[in-house]
């Protein structure tokens, strides 16, 4: 546990040094990231042991507040999550690095730095924090700190607006998350969480519900997801790695802490985890589909693999239940392991789109095109990491779905119309899912990567620095090598799921080596399958050596003289799936066809708005709004009348305490 | 105790914001030898050290910068009420009851040595928020706030052999950075707007 401590120290150091040389723009980013990097990892060696080892380790100590005490633990489930935040924050450190110093001569860069390794300990103390208490403090550490990393560029009025709907949205959050650490101190005297054993049956299904929709903010549940898809373009791109990476799967593990607590899940958890899960990843994946800009689509695709990890939880959730043991451990193997492969790439996508960003001062996919050639090792990255997403062998994206998949497939949950809708649905969803996200990245990847420029921005993109450079490709390497070697990986989270189900350890290994050996087919066949590719180009290449070989433009139809404006758009590409779902999308297209027969100079926009934002939370605040302005009579600028308010409730109160 | 209850009563009743302010300090005076009161005039270095500071603090310091302000700011020297005197002493009046009868009610930690010291320190303090919230002239909320502040210390007194003198010297001490800001408050009032007068900053408000 003094490792964890000693980490945390060096990163909090780094952080406080790097805002006291902000004057100084190159002391303040080395020590800002040293201080995450070398913190991370010391902080690393405690996880990987306990990870590896099943032991856990803790350290307690007394705390004045009320119910609150030092209380910090690291046992298999923390210890799962500690290790991508703390590779995450370590390479993004990198990143953030060379990405943050071009702002040098606008901005202040110790603020960044210093709330980013912030935001590092408060999401390491929120994983470790094991008191009811100590967990809010932990957890309002951490939405701070990424609110004003979010607001870093606060000039710009599209962000501060961001800055503000993530506030509200995380402390709606936690407003549902006092609640239900108030309902859980009603049950004994203590908040620790391994005092916590005995919660009334009759308040259970209140506590899952609050929990539900506490962490479901942070994390991006459909309905709660609006804070994401402005947070993440506005945030700095390392940021948005962090924040899309690893800190929407703090409430993943709130979430499943809350499961270890309240004892076995009825039928209805599970329905509401699998249908949450589904609506979101479904969904997630049409909005991002209809999205403009690279890195407001890579947000709403955080919220599709939310939904791909909260199946899996639901999944394995429902085999508790049932209490099949096959159900139980590949549902949770596939959601948890699904957590860590998001981490890598959608922080791989993320400091793509950061590199793209950088290079061409724009993320409008629209306005980008022929990347590949003037930023051949971003694009590269990028395609390693669209490929994961989308959810193809071998990388890692298909071994995290393939477990779900296999888990319900080859279920023992026995006849009955329920079960068969369960699998129709988890099935259909994910591959539904799989689907549309693959035709979302070749959108993306094809419309900026491939083709020729279509703006000025495009036409002077550059490569990114070497540290930039280097953090992408040690994620592309991570998505590679997660994904060939998951059987390995699986089999040893058995501590992990040993942790979250009522299983022995010995079943538990068992079934994850089946599933282990069925993904190893699959692997063994993808790299059958690469090594074929590697031996056609390798025999493409000594047949083309020695020739001379011409490049020539592309058959253009016939046209005289084509543009890179007549480039298939981004747009036009996803309009058929954007049509065929617009009864969810409802996306908006302005008719504004030309008319006459010597057409004018005419344009064309498409708008797709956030559902639940536009039907669900501007009307529930406009009438907020409206109810309160009610009582504005109230607040009438008489600091005579504004004293005699304290006064009334003062004696009120006394006389309350007298009677 | 009488003293102090008459005190309050003329502060609800005086007209002159002079006179007002001399008021207050005499209160404060009658405050400071409080404490040798209840203690039966026993001089113990503590009590007296104590009864010095808030004499020097509530008696001389305290109205002298007020009155410096006063004569800086060239206002008018009348209180100017939202409720007249008359209805203001008739206020008090009932206020009074109201405090003897909590007083006797409200559970202490330890004995009082005056079984009219609570119903008087409740009574000061009631005076001092109706003295904040029925004047215009933010002047008198300051000496309102004071009033208040006397009231709490005679609470203290009660307790003078429990509490700490820290804490006493604590509040003692916020009363006076109070007092400094809220001078300085009013003096940047009256040169923004001409007046300080509350009631006509309504248009401050969003």
């Amino acid at each position: 546990m003094s490792f964890f401590f000693w980490g945390l120290i060096i990163i909090l150091g780094g952080g406080v040094l790097s805002l006291f040389s902000g004057h100084k723009p190159k002391w303040s980013s080395f020590w800002g990231s040293v201080g995450a990097i070398i913190g991370g990892s010391i902080a690393l060696v405690p996880a990987t042991k306990v990870f590896f080892s099943g032991q856990t380790l803790s350290w307690r100590s007394n705390w004045s507040v009320p119910f609150g005490s030092f209380f910090f633990q690291i046992d298999a489930i923390s210890a799962f999550f500690l290790i991508p935040i703390l590779v995450l924050f370590i390479i993004a450190a990198i990143y953030g690095r060379e990405y943050l110093l071009a702002y040098r001569d606008r901005k202040n860069l110790g603020v960044p730095l210093f709330f980013y390794n912030l935001l590092l300990a408060g999401m390491m103390a929120v994983v470790v924090a094991r008191n009811g208490m100590l967990f809010l403090v932990a957890w309002e550490v951490m939405s701070i700190a990424s609110f004003f990393l979010v607001t870093f560029e606060y000039e710009r009025p599209a962000v501060r607006q961001a800055g503000l709907i993530y506030l509200v949205a995380a402390h709606i959050g936690t407003a549902f998350l006092i609640v239900f650490f108030i309902l859980l101190a009603g049950q004994g005297d203590s908040l620790d969480f391994d005092r916590i054993t005995a919660v009334s049956p009759s308040l259970t299904g209140t506590l899952f519900l609050l929990a539900v929709v506490g962490f479901g903010v942070k994390a991006g549940f459909m309905p709660l997801h609006v804070w994401l898809p402005h947070a993440h373009p506005a945030a700095p791109s390392h940021v948005s790695a962090v924040m899309s990476g690893v800190m929407i799967k703090t409430g993943i593990y709130g979430l499943v802490r809350t499961l270890t607590l309240l004892g076995p899940p009825p039928a209805w958890w599970c329905w509401t985890l699998m249908i949450i899960g589904v609506t979101s990843g479904v969904l997630g994946v049409l909005f991002a589909l209809a999205q403009h800009d690279l890195k407001r689509l890579l947000a709403y695709h955080s919220v599709e693999n939310i939904g791909i990890i909260t199946m899996g939880l639901g999944v394995g959730l429902l085999g508790v239940h049932i209490h099949s043991p096959m159900l139980t451990v590949l549902g949770f193997a596939g959601g948890l392991f699904h957590v860590m492969n998001h981490a890598v790439f959608k922080g791989l996508l993320f400091l793509g789109a950061g590199a793209v960003l950088h290079g061409c001062k724009t993320s409008h996919i629209d306005l980008l095109g022929g990347l590949s050639k003037r930023m051949p090792w971003t694009a590269i990255t990028f395609l390693i990491g669209a490929t994961a997403i989308s959810g193809l062998p071998p990388l890692n994206g298909f071994a995290s779905e393939f477990l779900i998949y296999l888990g319900v497939f080859r279920n023992d949950m026995g006849e009955g119309l329920n079960h068969a809708i369960i699998a129709i649905i988890i099935i259909g969803g994910l591959a539904l899912i799989g689907g549309l996200a693959l035709a979302c990245f070749t959108k993306a990847f094809g419309v900026i990567f491939l083709g020729l420029p279509r703006s000025d921005h495009a036409e002077h993109a550059h490569e990114t620095g070497p540290g930039m450079k280097a953090s992408m490709l040690i994620l592309a390497a991570g998505c590679i090598l997660l994904g060939v070697f998951s059987p390995l990986v699986i089999t040893s989270m058995r501590h992990v799921i040993a942790a979250l189900a009522p299983m022995e350890l010995s079943a538990i290994q068992a079934n994850l080596a089946t599933a282990a050996s069925s993904l190893g087919y699959f692997v063994k066949m993808s790299l059958l399958f690469a090594s074929v590719a590697a031996i056609l180009a390798l025999v493409r290449f000594l047949l083309l050596r020695g020739r001379s070989v011409r490049q020539s433009v592309t058959w253009d139809c016939g046209y005289a003289r084509p543009t890179s404006r007549m480039q298939y758009t981004a747009t036009s590409f996803a309009q058929p799936l954007v049509d065929l779902f617009r009864f969810l999308l409802r996306t908006r297209k302005p008719d504004s066809r030309p008319q006459e027969l010597f057409p004018a100079a005419t344009t064309f926009h498409t708008d797709t708005e956030d559902g639940s934002e536009k039907y669900l939370f501007k009307p529930a605040f406009m009438g907020i709004r409206w109810v309160l302005s009610r009582w504005q009579w109230l607040q009438h600028g008489r600091v005579q009348l504004y004293i005699l308010y304290i006064a009334l409730t003062l004696w009120i109160l006394l006389i309350w305490k007298l009677m | 105790m009488i003293l102090l209850v008459l005190v309050n009563l003329m502060l609800l009743g005086l007209s002159r914001l002079r006179t007002c302010i001399r008021v207050v300090a005499i209160q404060g005076v009658m405050l400071g030898v409080l404490p040798l009161i209840l203690n039966g005039w026993r001089p113990e270095p503590h009590l007296i050290s104590f009864s010095l500071v808030i004499i020097g603090l509530k008696g001389i310091v305290f109205p002298a910068i007020l009155i410096k302000l006063l004569r800086d700011l060239k206002e008018h020297r009348e209180v100017e009420p939202f409720i007249g005197f008359g209805t203001s002493m008739a206020a008090g009046v009932v206020m009074l009851v109201v405090s003897l009868a909590f007083g006797a009610h409200l559970p202490l930690p330890g004995t009082a040595a005056s079984s009219l010291v609570a119903p008087v320190a409740f009574f000061t303090i009631m005076t001092g928020l109706f003295l904040i919230i029925s004047r215009k002239k933010a002047l008198t909320q300051v000496l309102g706030y004071l009033v208040l502040e006397n009231g709490i210390s005679c609470f203290g007194a009660i307790l003078v052999e429990k509490q700490p003198t820290q804490i006493e010297l604590g509040i003692l001490l916020d009363v006076f950075v109070a007092v400094f800001v809220m001078g300085i408050a009013i003096f940047h009032i009256n040169r923004e707007f001409d007046h300080i007068d509350t009631d006509k900053l309504t248009r401050l408000r969003t």
